[in-house]
């Protein structure tokens, strides 16, 4: 069960079946619903996250038919004109859909009818199935018609309880009484007039293939192809106003083998140059070379992400080496198509004070730079965290002078390290947060202290006890980092 | 007999642009280098040791973010197998140690060292950089001069400055500026017996065009983000006030002549 602020109270929005069949329904103030039930179970309703998952139920409703139409905030009306032949007659279709939507874990209602106002109202409102549209529009509530609250009231103050009772009317005694909103309302669900509806944009895909009368080997009438194609998909890019972020080449071998190239781009482009040596570096960097055999007989661009890209202005002649940023990413891209986007990395910090969580290494392709949100050093002070980290810490053996002190030598790739000074501990607890039981004590995981040594040669160490002598017996030692 | 006219050696050398130089900050240590570190050359930074790892790491760590880059851009090139043998890089523990950050920082891991080479050359030649740190374990025949001499003119090229991080590795003929030899030296302990403030022993191997074999002792003053010489800074152990310090005999000097 879904609950909102409405006003000055917290209002149910939406109701499952079971809350349904205690007898709560939308609109009731939560305080209600809680004195009648206590143990309800009430979850506040993100409107912007419902958004989203129509927006992506619209666009996956495609599938039937290229004009979908978003009926905000729970419905989507889809324009079968056309399409229903293709999945048998309109019922099979409407099962299509309903199957489909079912699978997803969805209760939908639908129904089928003349236009889409008064297919949103037979759903939304008729008993179903409907085999009598005309029939079933007249029997419609008059709350069907969407009209606003007043409007409503009066029409049933008047004894005009189904949409029928108000058809029966003349339009200028409606439009007296009722406003020229309930006219219009008759009016687009008998279908004498069309409401005005935005469908969703279907993006074509940008696609592009060239195919050859002979099968082509050679390498340079392979390079020639691909310059063609590119030129073609940067000219649709520009008309889009868009850059692609990835590539994708297809050779198809007249032996019906298919080789798939793919690139990224750290920015939006729309360079032919540029995609051009991002696709020689990704060959470079193949296992085996490709083999053209006899030939490919047809080769494929597909562009599978763009995004927007403005028209930039061009340098003046000679003004310079170009954009700076740009020659980054440039280095960036080239570098993740030879190695894999995985090897060239930015840092992000992380929110965490466990310190080998306390940052992330995150593809540079797909991560831009951003300054790092870290606190700045407190001035006067050594540098408090290492440059390098072990990840998972080093065990060492260390002796202390006494249990809970610092470590007086230890014991690190199997030499002994006599400890000149030292500082701590620094205590890290464990996130308890993070665990079941974790707030009981002892459940929360074990403590460490950190201490910052430096041995005879002047080398630092960052090593830690792992547990304090009350929470395990002989907890052990760990070297975890090195300061420069 | 054909008369050979002698050679004309009037003629003046290619006059090259002087090098941008990155002082830092030890003004011996700049003398001896003419004035800083030069930009658009390579710097080679041994590790005494391979224990010495770390520091010889942070060293380059400090050039790169410091002194030599100014806040641009910083490349760090790694093998895979640096991390297992000494750790992930942490951006919090360079933001600790350097006091600040270049503007963009990529890591780059490659597999292995032709990999690591290249993707070195491909790093030099974007001149938006400040600095390139390409680290390299263990001796690596491929890094020979021929290798140096192909990174030296990219980065000659561009103006980026290659440090080349050597760890477990003989110092072999190559076309750096300079050949540097870094180990951990005893900080100066701050209260409480704390380990202080970076400190490094340095030794100039080699120098193209100057003076070598010159070794410093070096503290990193984050505060004003440059070395000084430790053994300037204080390190040494202080003279008692109130009795001659050990071999020696107190002179007193005699009182100066008050201007008239």
């Amino acid at each position: 069960m879904l609950h909102a602020r409405r006003g000055s109270a917290l209002r149910l929005v939406a109701v499952d079946a079971a809350a349904a069949r205690l007898g709560l329904v939308g609109g009731m103030t939560l305080a209600d619903a809680r004195a009648r039930h206590p143990d309800l179970a009430a979850q506040e309703h993100d409107a912007a996250a419902d958004a989203v998952w129509l927006e992506q139920l619209g666009q996956d409703c495609i599938r039937f038919t290229p004009h979908v139409t978003l009926l905000v905030p729970d419905g989507i009306g889809l324009d079968i004109t056309g399409t229903a032949h293709l999945f048998g007659d309109e019922a099979a279709l409407a099962e299509r859909v309903e199957d489909h939507c079912a699978a997803l874990g969805l209760t939908s209602r639908s129904a089928c009818a003349g236009t889409l106002a008064a297919a949103r109202a037979l759903a939304r409102h008729a008993r179903l199935p409907v085999s009598d549209e005309a029939a079933a529009i007249r029997a419609l509530p008059v709350s069907a018609l969407g009209l606003d609250a007043e409007a409503t009231r009066a029409c049933l103050r008047a004894g005009l309880k189904t949409v029928g009772d108000l058809a029966a009317r003349p339009a200028a005694t409606i439009a007296a009484r009722f406003g020229m909103a309930a006219v219009t309302a008759l009016h687009r669900l008998s279908g004498d007039e069309q409401a005005p509806s935005a469908p969703l944009q279907v993006e074509t895909p940008l696609h592009f293939t060239r195919r050859f009368a002979e099968p082509i080997a050679h390498q340079a009438s392979i390079a020639a192809a691909l310059a063609e194609l590119l030129d073609r998909a940067v000219a649709s890019l520009r008309e889009r106003g868009q850059g692609g972020r990835a590539f994708r080449l297809e050779l198809h071998r007249s032996d019906g083998a298919v080789h798939a190239l793919d690139i990224a781009a750290a920015a939006p482009t729309r360079d032919p140059a540029r995609i051009q040596r991002l696709f020689a570096e990704r060959i470079g960097a193949l296992a085996d070379p490709l083999d053209p055999g006899f030939g490919y007989d047809s080769i494929t661009l597909a562009v599978p992400a763009a995004q927007r890209l403005d028209a930039a202005q061009s340098a003046f002649a000679d003004a310079g080496e170009g954009d700076p940023a740009s020659a980054l990413a440039e280095l960036v891209e080239q570098l993740s198509t030879r190695l894999g986007p995985g090897r060239i990395r930015r840092l992000i910090a992380q929110d965490s004070h466990i310190p080998e969580q306390a940052q992330a290494a995150l593809p540079a392709l797909t991560h831009p730079a951003a300054p790092l949100r870290l606190p700045a050093p407190a001035p006067g002070e050594p540098p408090l965290r290492p440059l390098l980290l072990f990840d998972p810490p080093q065990p060492v053996e260390v002796i202390a002078e006494v249990p809970d002190g610092p470590p007086l030598r230890f014991r690190w790739r199997r030499k002994l390290l006599d400890v000149r000074l030292y500082e701590g501990p620094e205590r890290i607890a464990a996130e308890w947060w993070r665990r079941r039981g974790g707030e009981a004590p002892g459940g929360g995981g074990l403590t460490r202290d950190y201490y910052r040594v430096e041995d005879q040669r002047g080398r630092r160490f960052w090593i830690f006890r792992h547990g304090l002598y009350g929470e395990r017996a002989g907890p052990r030692w760990f070297l975890h980092g090195l300061f420069a | 007999m054909i008369d050979v006219p002698p050679p004309d050696i009037s003629l003046p050398l290619p006059e090259k642009a002087a090098r941008q130089r990155w002082p830092t900050g030890v003004t011996t240590l700049d003398a001896a280098l003419g004035g800083g570190l030069a930009a658009g050359r390579i710097h080679e930074i041994h590790a005494a040791d391979p224990d010495d790892a770390a520091s010889a790491g942070g060293f380059a760590a400090l050039l790169a973010a410091g002194v030599v880059g100014r806040g641009k851009p910083l490349v760090w090139l790694r093998e895979r197998g640096a991390v297992r043998a000494s750790g992930i890089i942490q951006a919090e523990g360079l933001l600790e140690l350097c006091g600040t950050l270049p503007r963009d920082c990529l890591f780059v891991l490659a597999d292995d060292a032709p990999a690591l080479l290249r993707a070195g050359h491909d790093a030099l030649r974007c001149a938006d950089l400040g600095v390139v740190l390409l680290e390299a374990r263990g001796p690596m025949p491929r890094l020979d001069l021929t290798a140096s001499r192909r990174l030296l003119l990219a980065a000659e090229r561009s103006g980026v400055t290659l440090l080349l991080l050597r760890i477990g590795a003989q110092p072999v003929p190559s076309a750096a500026d300079t050949r540097w030899s870094v180990s951990a030296a005893p900080s100066r302990s701050l209260p409480a017996n704390a380990p202080g403030a970076p400190t490094f022993d340095l030794a100039l191997l080699r120098q193209r065009a100057g003076p070598s074999g010159l070794s410093w002792r070096l503290e990193w003053n984050r505060d004003q983000r440059i070395f000084q010489d430790a053994a300037l800074s204080g390190a040494v152990v202080p003279v008692p006030a109130d009795r001659p310090a050990a071999g020696g005999t107190v002179v007193h000097l005699p009182a100066l002549p008050t201007a008239a």
